[in-house]
């Protein structure tokens, strides 16, 4: 279905299943147990949409911004790639492999590019991140029937509608190799036939999958307008991805800080705190309200080395981690987290607004380089 | 050949009759004694009250009190001659000034029926995907800081632990975020003045003294007064500067956009001479304009101005009326350092206004706040000021909707007063308020016991506030700035492709 007939509503309702995967060292694994997890929480989708996001899966690209696109047609495909042209070095351009897959119908041109920012339209690296911001912006709002799926590096979102595990096995992605994986099934109650409203969500780095509404979205949305990002989509888990993108790499907060902002603690809680901590959090609250998330939602924000898990502060949706020795897991049910894992050491469950935080123990550089060995899993019945 | 006509008839008709039932009324002359418009008196030889209903105002102060009910007052049903042109208010205005030769004066808002944008907007609440959130059992936030925010904190960290490196700027810290609108002494009883610091230091928010200056014994409430320094600049001293939380520049006010004040000389009592810092029995004229703002930069150097003397530890507000270019000036104000604005609509109330201003000039303030928050915005600068709307505020869904169209509080003044007793006579401007409210008539002011005041208006916010809550709860919200803004929670119903555009709505059903 095409980007024309999606419903106007003010914004994307849906419950869900939101699943994450984390080798701390870094060594990589493929796509199957996010499947078989997913898989699992069936229930909480409808077959309207599904995603994965993968960390590591491009070693031998790692310097460059891998853009997965989606077109409605070849002309969006042509005038996309002629923006790319002006504006970048094309190290790679293909098709995303497929396979017929039952369950998932009319798929959009799915092909993938591995872009080097022009060198003397940018000078540092931050310029480059904002560059590449600018180019997501601009392809999403101005190029018809062209959507950016995913502008990380050495990363990569697949996602479509149909069910999370269909749409996987689409993918093939037990082809892929990534250290962190992240995965999303969705139960819309519009936005129905659109590939570009599935979760995961991102930009840059930062993926986002999110179980939930969020009753703010309007302001938040105006919010992030006023600092030059447009909201295309009209999905909670936008608001929520740039407001990543704002508070942690253009704001330089902390990850517990913005999880302060997103969930922030009641002011009566506040007003008990020891004098600092107290001036910190009021003055987080007074300046960023705007993107406090209001309204029930649990999500996990992950970028290339850490994986993230918050519910609003009210905890009016679940989530559950679990930890197996190299292994983090967040997720919206426990027992998916034992049909991957027959190891588990232990789960626990987040107080409301407390945030998990899942980081790789070694350094970015030594993971980018290691091999393409694949850790083995306990097997599962299902995979 | 000016002149005021006396001695003739009036061709004036009484705005209202008074039925008094004989069977009821037991003779106790608690309306004769009530009525400063002197309307009823006794005749002892008849033993009978009797009413001259020419000099009623509609007050209700004598049905109210009455303890037999013996008193209907109603609006007298003697028709003009049907004209839809050449109304009632028409012909009484053109009668009323051909035998006086003045101004036609009033108190209060406009009432004359301008669309109530309020009433054409609904508000929504959460089914099925969202929960809604009950306020009797879970947290539910109205805090409120009012001044400027900066775009971007730095957070360091010292010892391990957070600290903070942005300095935010002074903040008004309201519990709800409903303040007591700019009411000055003078315009209004010092027990009024009373009740309202009172009641604002009690509910945890504030309010304004508006360009009377302030009464010494009411410097206590101080840490819950918002000082305004208007252009008559009345009673404005240091000690007046640094007892405030909070100074407020009045440019304009919306009962009155391009006009100054007047407070007739009757009115300036030995205690309103000293706090405004006038000679007794002198008329209180304040300019039109500030004579030392002409324009923008002036305004910035009269906001430095007061920072500078009070060593930069207040927010300071700039007020204006709602007018045509609102969106533009406002910008301008949050450029030239104002970090609240407040926006006076059309409906704004008012002690004493010429008619035609009142009823003419100005826009309505939904429109004006949807305009000044979109431009703020645009401009990227919605953070460096707090916005407060004023003029018309009726109801906490009145509240709850400006807040969603983008304020960050409300003022009420005229709700505050009616909570008090005040009626809408819009008589004010006579200094014979029956309720003791907008008089200097030490006999009228006592009937307002400002312990009571406090108490009614206290109540008012407390209702208002759980009000507040509930819709909130409805949405699914549990902080009050998940709905600052938050445009996508309202509906309009009845309104234009150009209304709901710029209100920044959709339709109901879309």
């Amino acid at each position: 279905m095409l980007r024309e007939v999606r419903f106007r509503d003010d914004k994307d309702f849906s419950g869900c299943s939101i699943f994450g995967m984390m080798n701390v060292r870094g060594e990589r694994f493929n796509g199957e147990p996010m499947i078989t997890a997913i898989a699992n929480m069936k229930e909480r989708s409808n077959g309207l949409g599904g995603g994965f996001a993968a960390y590591g899966i491009y070693p031998q690209y790692a310097e460059l911004y891998c853009f997965h696109m989606m077109y409605d047609d070849r002309g969006a495909r042509e005038e996309t790639e002629e923006f790319f042209k002006s504006r970048f070095d094309v190290e790679g351009a293909e098709v995303i492999p497929t396979r017929p897959c039952e369950g998932v119908d009319d798929p959009p041109l799915l092909w993938r590019y591995f872009l080097r920012p022009r060198e003397s339209l940018v000078c540092s690296e931050r310029e480059a991140d904002d560059f590449v911001v600018q180019a997501v912006m601009h392809i999403n709002v101005r190029i018809e029937g062209a959507f950016v799926f995913s502008s990380g590096k050495n990363m990569g979102v697949f996602k479509g509608v149909g069910f999370p595990e269909d749409i996987g096995r689409f993918f093939r992605l037990e082809d892929y190799e990534g250290y962190t994986w992240v995965a999303h099934g969705r139960f819309p109650t519009n936005t129905q036939g659109w590939w570009g409203g599935a979760h995961p969500f991102n930009i840059l780095d930062w993926s986002v999958v999110h179980n939930g509404e969020i009753s703010s979205y309007g302001i938040n949305r105006r919010y992030l307008e006023m600092f030059g990002y447009i909201c295309t989509l009209h999905t909670d888990t936008e608001v929520i991805a740039y407001g990543v993108d704002l508070l942690l790499r253009k704001h330089g907060l902390t990850v517990e800080d913005m999880a302060r902002v997103f969930a922030a603690p009641l002011w009566t809680e506040i007003d008990r705190m020891p004098p600092r901590e107290r001036e910190v959090h009021t003055a987080l609250r007074q300046t960023y309200g705007s993107l406090l998330l209001n309204g029930p939602f649990s999500i996990i924000i992950s970028n290339r080395s850490q994986m993230i898990g918050l519910t609003d502060r009210i905890r009016l949706r679940p989530l559950v981690a679990g930890r197996s020795g190299e292994f983090m897991y967040i997720s919206s049910e426990e027992a998916p987290i034992h049909l991957v894992d027959d190891g588990l050491q232990e789960t626990w469950i987040p107080q409301g607004g407390e945030p998990i935080i899942a980081e790789l123990a070694e350094k970015m550089e030594e993971i980018e380089t290691k091999g393409a060995e694949v850790i083995s899993l306990p097997a599962s019945d299902s995979a | 050949m000016i002149g005021r006509l006396e001695g003739l008839k009036s061709y004036l008709l009484p705005q209202f009759l008074i039925d008094r039932d004989d069977y009821r009324c037991i003779r106790c002359e608690v309306c004769a004694r009530q009525c400063a418009f002197e309307v009823h008196w006794y005749d002892e030889e008849e033993d009978a009250v009797f009413a001259d209903e020419s000099k009623c105002v509609g007050c209700l102060r004598c049905a109210t009190l009455c303890p037999t009910n013996a008193l209907v007052v109603r609006h007298n049903p003697t028709q003009h001659p049907p004209n839809a042109n050449w109304t009632r208010e028409v012909l009484q205005n053109i009668y009323k000034q051909s035998e006086t030769g003045g101004v036609l004066l009033t108190g209060m808002g406009c009432d004359t029926d301008y669309p109530i944008y309020w009433d054409r907007i609904v508000l929504d609440a959460s089914q099925v995907t969202n929960p809604s959130i009950d306020p009797l059992r879970e947290p539910m936030e109205l805090r409120t800081y009012l001044g400027a925010k900066p775009d971007a904190l730095k957070v360091g960290r010292k010892g391990g632990k957070p600290s903070l490196e942005t300095r935010i700027t002074p903040q008004l810290k309201l519990e709800t975020p409903i303040m007591f609108s700019a009411i000055s002494y003078g315009a209004i009883s010092y027990n009024a003045c009373e009740s309202l610091a009172r009641a604002a230091a009690e509910a945890g928010t504030y309010y304004n003294t508006g360009e009377g200056g302030l009464h010494r014994n009411l410097y206590k409430y101080g840490e819950h007064t918002i000082c305004q320094v208007a252009s008559g600049r009345f009673g404005v001293h240091a000690d007046y500067l640094e007892v405030a939380a909070a100074l407020e520049i009045k440019i304009g006010q919306g009962a009155k956009p391009g006009i100054g004040g007047h407070l007739p000389g009757e009115k300036v009592s030995a205690e309103i001479s000293r706090t405004r810092m006038i000679p007794k029995g002198t008329d209180a004229l304040s300019p039109a304009p500030h004579h030392d703002i002409y324009s923008i930069e002036d305004l910035a150097q009269l906001i430095y101005a007061l920072k500078e003397a009070t060593h930069w530890s207040k927010p300071v507000s700039v007020k204006i009326a709602a007018v045509h270019n609102s969106a533009a000036i406002a910008s301008g104000m949050v450029r030239a350092g104002a970090d609240i604005i407040v926006l006076d609509g059309i409906r704004g109330g008012t002690g004493a206004a010429p008619t035609m201003i009142r009823d003419n000039v100005g826009i309505p303030i939904e429109l004006a706040l949807a305009a000044v928050d979109d431009r703020l915005r645009q401009e990227g600068i919605r953070n460096r000021a707090s916005i407060v709307v004023a003029g018309g505020i009726r109801s906490s869904a009145d509240v709850v909707k400006a807040i969603a169209l983008g304020a960050d509080a409300v003022y009420i003044g005229t709700a505050a007063l009616v909570a008090l007793g005040c009626h809408v006579c819009q008589k004010c401007y006579t200094g014979k308020c029956n309720w003791g409210i907008a008089t200097q008539d030490p006999y009228l002011s006592k009937r307002l016991n400002p312990e009571v005041g406090a108490r009614r208006l206290v109540n008012l916010l407390r209702a208002w506030s759980h009000e507040i809550m509930e819709m909130l709860g409805g949405m699914g919200i549990n902080a009050i700035e998940s709905l600052r803004g938050n445009r996508l929670r309202l509906r309009g119903v009845g309104l234009t492709r150009e209304e709901l555009d710029i209100l920044g709505i959709k339709h109901a059903g879309a």
